[in-house]
Parts: structure tokens; C-alpha cells; sequence
């Protein structure tokens, strides 16, 4: 379900001041779509940052990520979680998405998860692609701490990126927000 | 494209003290990221954080770690403050803390994500911590302190706001 095609928009009330890392672009949830996208990304920055807080309609779902609209079995990613009793780690190979954001329990109606992505070298169009995402929720009894690495097997430049959720929608309270970083 | 994440305060201790706090701070921001660097009077004093003088206990966490041997993960719920890390802070070595805080001034609960790092050349851990704040308030103060000693002379805390477009 694509329903929120987020296209690059300047800011009216941005930061003022100098530097490297700039505000591309940001989406809040609806209520009644779990896809956000940021498309036409400029190919101008050395890295991407996302971050976001998410709220999903239905406990417990996770974030997914693709690029360029690729839906191909062409992501595979390592996982090292804790959830406050065991700690775990993995790998998943063929996949049609990344998973980000929680591995264990997501959101609750009222505990956001929160993250951060960053997107290295993401304009290349000789290598893979490679994300690393910091995130987790706590519940007051529940939670997680998950670092998660992704990869996109494509040497193309990273033109769009989706944010979805399997099978509910994004809240109003949920929050993406892209950043360029900028290279010497 | 707008220029971002803006320095709002830095502290850069230049006498021992018990605390270091960010107040007044500006609800103009997205999120706050917070990065201390420095070295307590008392060794292995683990560095705690508070929001808005809340001493209730309105606080929790879930911990990931290793510390060289290990892989762990806890959990502390109903807690008075947020950890940050454990024997967070050296006498000589400066440990690095970093602090993410999303949509602080926002009118859900304020999570944030905690990165501690610190090596003493044959001891030290990494932390990941997701620490939870129960309060539909807006942050507008940040509250550091150890958990025994003072800060030393030269440890340096900024907090930076972040501004989403």
C-alpha cells in the first residue's frame, strides 16, 4: 500500500546556521496508510540519516525499508537485539525488505520505537548498498535495544526510500525525517 | 536544503561539580542529541539522567552491553532516572556518552537512545540503551549527575537541537 509519496520539500522554518547535515525532508503518519516514502532524493550528500519515531495502529509491528521501489528478493541483513532477558543475533539472506526498528516487540500505544539509519556512500552506482539502524522501545516492562545492518545488493544510486509496516497503518505521532550529511 | 542540527548549550567544566543541567531549553527543535566526554572524581560512578526536575518514578530502560567477555541484556522498570551505561566513568579515561532524545517536546512518552562507550586498555563496555520517560510534558530541562563524586575539571557536555524539515 503506497498511499504518502513524500517528494523533497524545503523547509519554511528550518534551522538557521551552517553545516554538513541538512534537513531533506520529513512525513507524519496518517492513520490510514503504513507507507511513507521520501522520493527524488538528490544525489548531492556523502550519507542519508533517518531518523523516526513510529507508532503503528496495530501493536507490535515492525519497520520495513526499501529502495528504489525494489520489492526483488535483493536485501539481507544481520540482527543483535537484547529484550532485557537474552540476548540475540542473526541473519537473514533473500529478503524483499530490511527490518529496522524493533526485533521484539515494536510499539505500544503509548511507547514509541525510535531509531536511527544511516545510508553510507548511498549515490554510488558501482557498489552495494549498506544501512545501519540503532533503535528500540521500552515499555516500563517491556523492550528491546536492536542494532540491525542491511544491505541492498544494486549498484544503483539510491533515488527513493520506503518506510512501511507489514500490516497496519502509521499514527499521527509517528515521525520520519530524512537528513543529508555532506562531505568535505 | 536547511542547515540542521544547531548547538544549543555546551558545558565545559572548568571545577569539579556534582551536576550539570540544560534548562530553558527551546521546544523549536525535532529532537535533542546530547554528547558528554569526561572523567569523574570517584571511579566506575555510573552517570544518571532526569528531565524536567521529575524524581518520580517515571523512568525505565532496556539495556544491550559487552564488555569485552560478555553479551548482555536487562531491563530496570519504575525506575527514578535514566542510566546511562553502568560504571559509566573514570577517573582518568574519558568515557563518551551520546543521547538521543526524539520528539522531545512532543505529547506522547519521550524515548530516547542511549550509546556509552568507554575503554581503559584492558577493561571497558559498550552500551545501547533505550530509555523511556512517562510524561506527555514537554522536556525542557536535562539534569546529569554520578552516581557517587563529581564530574572532574574538563569534561565537556553539549546539547545539540535537531530540526526535521
Amino acid at each position: 500500500m503506497l498511499t504518502s509519496l513524500i517528494g523533497i520539500i524545503a523547509s519554511s522554518g528550518g534551522a538557521a546556521g551552517s553545516g554538513a547535515y541538512e534537513s531533506i525532508a520529513s512525513a507524519t503518519g496518517t492513520g490510514s496508510s503504513g507507507t511513507i516514502t521520501f522520493s527524488s532524493i538528490p544525489s548531492t550528500y556523502t550519507s542519508l540519516q533517518i531518523r523516526y519515531q513510529m507508532f503503528t495502529s496495530v501493536a507490535g509491528n515492525a519497520l520495513r525499508i526499501r529502495f528504489n521501489g525494489d520489492t526483488g528478493t535483493n536485501y539481507t541483513q544481520h540482527y543483535l537485539y537484547g529484550d532485557g532477558s537474552t540476548v540475540t543475533a542473526g541473519g537473514l539472506t533473500s529478503q524483499s525488505f530490511i527490518a529496522a526498528g524493533s526485533n521484539a516487540n515494536g510499539p505500544s500505544s503509548t511507547s514509541p520505537v525510535v531509531g536511527i539509519i544511516d545510508i553510507h556512500d548511498y549515490s554510488s552506482t558501482t557498489r552495494n548498498k549498506t544501512l545501519r539502524d540503532f533503535s528500540g522501545v521500552d515499555q516500563n516492562g517491556a523492550g528491546d535495544a536492536n542494532l540491525n545492518s542491511g544491505l541492498w545488493m544494486s549498484t544503483a544510486a539510491i533515488t527513493s526510500i520506503e518506510c512501511y509496516t507489514g500490516s497496519s497503518n502509521w499514527t499521527t505521532s509517528t515521525v520520519f525525517a530524512l537528513y543529508g550529511i555532506k562531505g568535505a | 536544503m536547511p542547515a540542521t542540527y544547531e548547538n544549543i548549550a555546551t558545558t565545559t567544566l572548568g571545577s569539579a561539580a556534582a551536576t550539570i543541567t540544560f534548562s530553558s531549553i527551546n521546544s523549536g527543535y525535532t529532537d535533542l542529541r546530547l554528547v558528554l566526554t569526561g572523567t569523574n572524581a570517584t571511579l566506575d560512578a555510573t552517570l544518571r539522567m532526569q528531565f524536567n526536575s521529575d524524581t518520580g518514578t517515571n523512568y525505565s530502560i532496556t539495556e544491550l552491553y559487552g564488555d569485552g567477555t560478555t553479551a548482555t541484556t536487562t531491563r530496570s522498570s519504575n525506575q527514578t532516572r535514566i542510566q546511562c551505561g553502568f560504571n559509566t566513568l573514570s577517573t582518568t579515561v574519558p568515557s563518551l556518552v551520546i543521547v538521543d532524545l526524539f520528539s522531545y517536546s512532543g505529547s506522547t512518552y519521550k524515548t530516547c537512545l542511549i550509546t556509552t562507550s568507554q575503554d581503559r586498555n584492558g577493561s571497558g563496555n559498550v552500551y545501547r540503551t533505550v530509555g523511556l520517560y512517562r510524561s506527555t510534558s514537554a522536556i525542557n530541562s536535562i539534569l546529569l549527575f554520578p552516581t557517587s563524586g563529581t564530574f572532574a575539571i574538563g569534561t565537556i557536555a553539549t546539547l545539540y537541537g535537531i530540526l526535521r524539515a
